[in-house]
């Protein structure tokens, strides 16, 4: 009943959010500099006053801006997204038609990282004076530092040109006609390389968080009472050291399952991923206003989910934390 | 007993023959290329620009194909006749010819197309039709334009990605913009549409009733999309890739590309846009409005630097405002050499004081960005108080569109002819604010209007010549915008693909002919 209630307030306050995130982005967009008309003449490489006019009256760019920016609101209201001024298709079906590719790459990398962090963290912190906890820590600082772009470039270069063991883009092999089983095994290969460098930078940071907040929960009291009543240490990590050690590394998986949606750009760029991230990219560079306000859009909906999530599991987490507030 | 010459010869007759036997086209393959950016629509017609025209002009026709010395040759039209006066043009249609989707194409098509498809939504087809009265079928396959007046390059107007011709039945009284079809383009050329994965490839399979027996040799083009300029350059290095269009790859990669085995590369195929690099300098205030100071600043440039470092050395500098495949070009006019001094002269003449300028570098990759560079450090030799300012693509548009910049750089396409590619430059009554790709800098001269007006209807060819030639001894004294260079677009690819670049708009209808040599 109390989770009912908390949700059905979190979601009341979620909508407001939204509207003003709508109203903002809407102005933000309006000062970039360009307008898709001159940019999609631009593109054409000659054009005349008749073309612009005719690209103005159609994107309802000729209409005042608070006409336009009603227009948008209403049809939000109605979850309709418009049109792409660029690609000619709805909003709303070009980012479906992209969002399984990113949630693809996204959420392995999430799982991915999530998963080898709080193994490694936990490994250091059990190691903490060994030279294999140094290691661990050494790395997760290397890959921390590292940027991603460098790390996208080297890896195609290591493992697709000089040992050829790896794709070096895309989703699939085009052209290859793979279905069933072979076109998973097809996308699982492709995904490798993406999705690990996606997946190397916050593998490093929960790896670090997880050694700190554990080597920190490792201190208390009740750890002690645990070792005095003669627990096995095995056990004293999972059960009371990991589990209390959790709460930060789950407010930051919220952050980063927040970022699923928008935060691949780099590596969809570099390894030519069909996702959301490239959407998003060129419709900033081509001023595809309603395009761009639709990915941001849904990139606050799945942060604002997360968030809501995120605070379900610190319940679950740690019973201590109660009630709506 | 035989000479040494004839021996070398006929030795070279029969190396002649043994190369044709084995050059005898073979049917099969398919071809991987790329495309980059990825196209917005591939009706061309309704979409012009550059990625469009490279894969729908192997969907679509023209009326007309060019050499890649520019020379109309039949393509949808048979033969053509052009009445004594230059008034009148008669195209005879073939007659075997079906839309991909089964329908047969007719004179209606070329009506419909021309007088209403293309007069509705295709600025540069509306440039050539405003010298068009009317455009008439009298039988199937039989068209007759008639002009108001004569127009020296409506003969070169034909091609694909200009003057497309697009399928009637689909088309007559529907939203063109809206129409279904669109993403299912419907033309009569070599190749069918097949398959667009948006933002991975789009699939093109060989039309099997082109109407030219056996032809097109291929079973498919893969237009891959690769978004970022490295992994294109290894998705060809690793033989996934085994055509690279110009402009897909950075040009400091091109070296090493070039260099591996198996990798050819052309520089035809460009004949038709012949890009010409300039730098708009705006005509209207600041130093640059000064005919002496943009004197100096083509004196400063150390053109042949750029484009023996920054574009591998290919290209060529201009010697006019009218590029080398544009015709009638003036040759004999004084080069602006790389004069340092002479610029030092020039500025000191005006007075220049010193006032800060910028430049705007073209936001279309690294080259550009160097280019710009190159150029800022020749001016500051010759002490030209000037920096740089990146901007993006739509801040470079609104930039331009506003007259708000002092230098900037830009490439236009001369499209065959000069009043069609160069004319649009430098007419008064093509500045408008708004857009980028007219006469941006505000060059304003009543003979040089006169002179391009009357050379555009002038006939014939030897009258439009002497009017061009004194347009262009204008123009190279005024300096309306520097002329940097025509750029060389190389075309990369694996030397077993075959009869590759045949026209003059070289990929873009190339993969009619192509064919595997595996």
């Amino acid at each position: 009943m109390l989770y009912a209630r908390l949700i059905v307030m979190r979601l009341c306050k979620a909508v407001i959010v939204l509207f003003l995130i709508v109203i903002f982005n809407f102005f933000l967009i309006q000062m970039a500099p360009g307008d898709p008309a001159a940019i999609l003449a631009g593109e054409a490489g000659a054009t005349d006053q008749e073309f612009l006019d005719q690209l103005r009256e159609r994107f309802g760019l000729d209409q005042p801006l608070y006409v336009q920016l009603w227009r948008y609101v209403s049809g939000i209201a109605m979850l309709d997204f418009g049109y792409s001024y660029r690609l000619g298709a709805p909003v709303f079906d070009l980012i479906m038609a992209r969002l399984p590719a990113t949630l693809l790459l996204t959420g392995t990398a999430f799982v991915l990282s999530l998963v080898l962090g709080i193994v490694a963290g936990s490994m250091a912190a059990a190691r903490v004076k060994k030279p294999s906890g140094s290691l661990i820590m050494a790395l997760a600082l290397l890959f921390y530092a590292t940027p991603l772009f460098w790390v996208a470039l080297m890896s195609v270069v290591v493992f697709s040109v000089y040992l050829g063991w790896l794709p070096a883009y895309g989703l699939y092999t085009v052209g290859a006609g793979h279905t069933g089983f072979a076109l998973v095994l097809d996308v699982a290969r492709h995904l490798i390389l993406p999705a690990t460098t996606l997946a190397l930078f916050f593998m490093a940071i929960y790896t670090r968080m997880t050694r700190t907040s554990m080597l920190d929960a490792a201190q208390q009291d009740y750890v002690k009472t645990a070792r005095a009543k003669g627990l096995k240490p095995g056990i004293i990590q999972r059960r009371h050291i990991l589990r209390n050690a959790l709460l930060p590394i789950i407010t930051l998986a919220g952050l980063q399952a927040g970022q699923m949606v928008g935060g691949a750009i780099l590596t969809e760029t570099v390894f030519a991923w069909p996702g959301i991230g490239r959407l998003m990219f060129e419709a900033l560079q081509q001023r595809d206003y309603n395009l761009l306000l639709g990915i941001f859009f849904f990139s606050a909906a799945l942060v604002i989910v997360f968030n809501i999530i995120t605070d379900l599991v610190y319940r679950l987490a740690d019973p201590r934390i109660k009630g709506g507030s | 007993m035989k000479t040494p010459l004839a021996l070398a010869i006929s030795a070279a007759a029969l190396t002649l023959t043994a190369a044709a036997m084995a050059d005898e086209p073979r049917s099969g393959g398919t071809v991987n290329t790329i495309i980059q950016p990825e196209p917005p629509g591939l009706v061309l017609g309704m979409v012009q620009n550059a990625p469009t025209r490279t894969v729908a002009g192997n969907i679509y026709e023209g009326l007309l194909r060019y050499t890649t010395e520019l020379e109309p040759v039949p393509q949808l039209a048979e033969s053509w006749e052009v009445s004594e006066d230059g008034h009148t043009y008669t195209f005879h249609l073939r007659e075997n010819v079906t839309w991909h989707d089964g329908e047969p194409f007719t004179a209606d098509d070329v009506v419909f197309s021309a007088d209403v498809f293309h007069r509705e939504l295709n600025p540069s087809a509306r440039a050539v039709l405003q010298h068009v009265e009317s455009i008439e079928a009298t039988d199937d396959h039989t068209v007759v334009f008639t002009l108001t007046e004569p127009f020296g390059p409506f003969l070169i107007s034909f091609e694909a990605g200009t003057f497309t011709m697009v399928p009637k039945h689909l088309y007559e009284d529907t939203d063109f913009r809206n129409n279904e079809h669109n993403d299912h383009p419907i033309g009569t050329g070599p190749f069918k549409f097949a398959n667009w994965e948006r933002g991975t490839v789009i699939e093109l399979v060989r039309n099997d009733d082109y109407y030219e027996e056996g032809m097109p040799y291929l079973d498919g083009v893969n237009w891959h999309i690769i978004p970022d300029g490295g992994s294109r350059a290894v998705a060809f290095e690793n033989g996934t890739i085994d055509v690279l269009p110009s402009g897909t790859v950075e040009n400091f990669d091109i070296p090493r590309l070039s260099a591996m085995d198996n990798v050819c590369m052309t520089e035809e195929g460009h004949e038709y846009f012949s890009p010409f690099a300039m730098l708009w300098m705006n005509n209207r205030e600041g130093p640059t409005a000064d005919k002496r100071f943009r004197q100096a600043v083509m004196y400063a440039m150390d053109r042949e630097f750029a484009r023996d470092v920054l574009w591998n050395g290919l290209g060529d500098v201009p010697l006019s405002a009218f590029g080398s495949n544009a015709r009638f070009q003036h040759d004999g006019l004084e080069p602006y050499d790389h004069n340092p001094d002479r610029a030092r002269e020039l500025l000191e003449e005006m007075g220049y004081d010193g006032e800060a300028i910028t430049i705007l570098p073209l936001p279309y990759g690294e080259t550009w960005t160097r280019w710009a560079e190159a150029v800022q450090q020749n001016l500051r030799e010759v002490g030209i108080n000037v920096s740089t300012q990146a901007t993006d693509v739509g801040g470079w548009n609104q930039r331009l569109g506003d007259w708000d910049y002092d230098l900037a750089f830009t490439y236009l396409f001369q499209y065959g002819d000069p009043a069609l590619g160069i004319s649009r430059t430098y007419l008064s009554d093509n500045i408008a604010k708004g857009s980028p790709w007219n006469n941006v800098q505000g060059y304003e001269n009543e003979r040089v209007d006169e002179l391009f007006n009357a050379a555009a209807t002038a006939f014939p060819d030897e009258e439009r010549e002497a009017l061009y030639r004194e347009v262009q001894e204008i123009l190279h004294e005024d300096v309306p915008v520097g002329w940097l260079m025509e750029l060389g677009f190389p075309t990369l690819y694996r030397c077993d693909v075959q009869d590759l670049v045949t026209s003059g708009v070289g990929v873009n209808d190339g993969f009619k002919d192509a064919w595997l040599d595996r």
